[in-house]
């Protein structure tokens, strides 16, 4: 292994942030930690997010990264460490207050109501209102008209944002929910294994979003456990293994290949992939094939460490 | 009262962006048919057919004043019950909370003989607060509502029973007829309304006003937006911010607050309460918003569809009598057609989603 780890220290000394200027993360954790009675979540992570860049955060099932988003944001809090948003030390006491910062997450289990319409679930919590005092209304036509454009700029084309939005497609809530968070404002968006449920196609779409928020200037946190899908979108790679950092790489200083082997912790992965590609396969199907061995590695992994 | 759930169709110069190849096989009457209270709306306009066939009287206007009141003493708890159902919530102690708002005005007032106005604000003040302690354990504990409802139910059951023994000496609670405010709040709270020589109980109109604010409440506010969500799914609503303990306690409080006005209805239609009343009703206000529509499971339902709910009740319970059947039948007539609104239902939800 020749990849070059971060020094958090010398990250942005020559760097500044593309938006503020100044050398100062937009978000970044040192050495950050996090205990559920005798058990530990989460021990020593050190990671930095700025806009318009993407943090990808790798890591098997149970590795840590629900607790590491969890309290960036603000569902959990850190017993260890500092969390600074632009140079400011922060602890979050609640969703709220995390998104106030700035910082949306785009959950796991998508945090959509199912039977609400599109346009409802889109302004759930922060929805416009005309008129005044107890005659205070939602803007109905104008939420309608605002979800409908947003989404058409997100390159989402929608029948109707009146139908429930549990008859969209995984990979078209997901986009719901990231275009949502664009719009609300967001500085820092986190996604939580937003491709995991999903097939090839879909996760193309979805990684088409996510370098759509990165353009659109925002720090973007991509959780996920599959390195062919972290690699062509991320900017910097944190990787995980039972609660401790295993790794912190920038892209130019690391592969796929390397990414691959240190999350699958074997080599035979790598060397089944090379012997596919001698094969002599169509390289997409080569590419897919990797993608499939990378996923049935993940599963061996997770059925070994709980028979371990 | 359905055009207040309907949006008027955009006008055609904005409608650029949203027409759509895809769009064109909803025609207005799917969209019709998509609604939650579709089912009862049919079962409704059967009912009303039916009976106006099998009796000549159910059709005269006084008979339809009177199927209007049994309809309204129902449809004032259902507008509270189906919004906290479209919350994700039962309120089981809806029944006999009625009866303790009354029996709280009358009992305080006639011991401590105060202006019955002092008794009737204690009550609401009553009301709201079980609403308030049924949100709030369910909060605390993250028990369902069932068990911590059903709990509140049989402690005010007994509470009902046990303090008016204790204050006025009797199953029933003493007549405050001739104390002071009894006119003033007879006039508001249990009075008639004559239009057109026939005579309407007030309670129908506070009925219907109360569906109105609570559709505008649900389809048009924040709050509206936010009963869906939490009972649609809580965890979701809870990390996009949407304050959910103060939304379902809230509620609560709104059962709490029907159930005010519908005992102090029942106190000054006569001049007492009998302590044991009210125990089952809770299911006839659940019954109502079910058949109007309203998901078990929460997220899915309106205040419309309650309505419609407890108007089928009232046609229901008046109309057998006015077809000169026997009303033990009244109960086997519920349950069916509770069975037949819920299955309509879903069949057309189902129908409507394929479309």
């Amino acid at each position: 292994m020749n990849a070059k780890q971060i020094d958090q220290q010398t990250l942005l000394k020559d760097e500044k942030d593309p938006l503020t200027h100044t050398p100062v993360h937009l978000l970044s954790l040192d050495g950050v930690g996090k205990h559920y009675g005798n058990i530990i979540a989460l021990r020593d992570v050190t990671m930095a997010v700025d806009n318009g860049r993407v943090t990808c955060v790798l890591g098997d099932n149970g590795a840590g990264k629900s607790t590491l988003i969890k309290i960036i944001a603000g569902l959990h809090q850190h017993d260890e460490g500092v969390l600074h948003i632009m140079g400011t030390e922060r602890k979050f006491s609640s969703p709220r207050d995390a998104l106030d910062a700035g910082i949306a997450t785009v959950y796991q289990d998508l945090a959509v109501v199912p039977l609400m319409p599109i346009w409802r679930n889109f302004f759930l919590g922060s929805e416009l209102t005309t008129g005044w005092g107890p005659f205070k209304s939602m803007d109905v036509q104008k939420m309608k008209d605002i979800t409908l454009a947003e989404l058409a700029a997100m390159g989402i084309d929608l029948r109707d944002v009146e139908q429930p939005i549990g008859q969209l497609s995984g990979g078209e809530r997901q986009c719901v929910a990231i275009a949502r968070a664009v719009y609300f404002g967001a500085k820092v968006l986190i996604l939580d294994e937003p491709t995991a449920a999903l097939g090839v196609k879909q996760s193309g779409v979805v990684l088409r979003y996510i370098l759509q928020a990165r353009d659109r200037g925002l720090g973007v946190i991509f959780i996920t456990h599959n390195p062919h899908h972290a690699f062509p979108v991320g900017d910097r790679f944190l990787l995980l293994k039972r609660g401790k950092s295993i790794g912190y790489y920038d892209k130019k200083d690391v592969t796929l290949e390397e990414l691959t082997a240190q999350m699958a912790g074997g080599a035979e992965l790598a060397e089944l992939a090379h012997e596919l590609a001698e094969l002599g396969g169509h390289s997409d199907v080569v590419q897919e094939v990797q993608a499939e061995v990378a996923e049935v590695a993940e599963v061996a992994g997770v059925s070994s460490q709980r028979q371990g | 009262m359905a055009s207040t759930t309907t949006l008027p169709p955009a006008p055609a110069s904005k409608s650029g962006s949203r027409s759509d190849e895809r769009m064109g096989r909803r025609s207005p009457f799917q969209k019709l048919l998509g609604r939650p209270e579709v089912g009862a709306l049919v079962g409704a306009v059967v009912l009303f057919i039916f009976f106006s066939l099998v009796s000549s009287t159910f059709l005269t206007p006084s008979a339809f004043s009177t199927v209007l009141y049994g309809s309204s003493t129902i449809g004032i708890m259902a507008v509270g019950v189906a919004l906290l159902m479209i919350g994700g919530e039962f309120d089981l102690s809806a029944g006999v909370a009625v009866i303790s708002s009354a029996l709280t005005a009358s009992l305080f007032s006639w011991y401590f003989s105060t202006n019955i106005w002092v008794g009737v604000v204690l009550a609401l003040g009553v009301s709201l607060g079980i609403g308030f302690i049924n949100g709030y354990i369910l909060i605390k504990t993250k028990l369902p509502s069932f068990i911590v409802t059903l709990a509140t139910f049989l402690m005010l059951t007994g509470l009902n029973l046990a303090l008016t023994r204790a204050v006025g000496g009797s199953v029933s609670s003493p007549s405050i007829a001739t104390m002071d405010g009894f006119a003033s709040a007879r006039a508001i709270f249990a009075s008639s309304i004559n239009i057109a020589g026939i005579e309407f109980k007030n309670t129908i109109f506070i009925w219907i006003i109360l569906v109105a604010v609570a559709s505008w409440i649900l389809l048009r506010t924040k709050v509206g937006n936010w009963i869906f969500a939490v009972g649609g799914d809580a965890n979701a609503a809870r990390a996009v911010g949407v304050p959910v303990t103060k939304t379902k306690i809230g509620l609560f409080m709104a059962v709490g607050f029907c159930g005010w006005i519908l005992g102090m209805h029942n106190l000054f239609a006569f001049d007492a309460v009998q302590s044991g009343e009210g125990v089952g009703n809770e299911f006839l206000y659940i019954i109502a918003a079910v058949i109007g529509g309203c998901l078990l499971t929460g997220g899915y339902g309106s205040a419309v569809g309650g309505a419609i709910g407890a108007f089928i009740f009232g046609m229901a319970n008046k109309g057998i009598v006015y077809a000169q059947w026997n009303p033990d039948w009244f109960k086997f007539f519920l349950g069916l057609m509770l069975l037949l609104a819920t299955i309509v239902n879903l069949i057309v939800k189902r129908r409507a989603e394929l479309k």
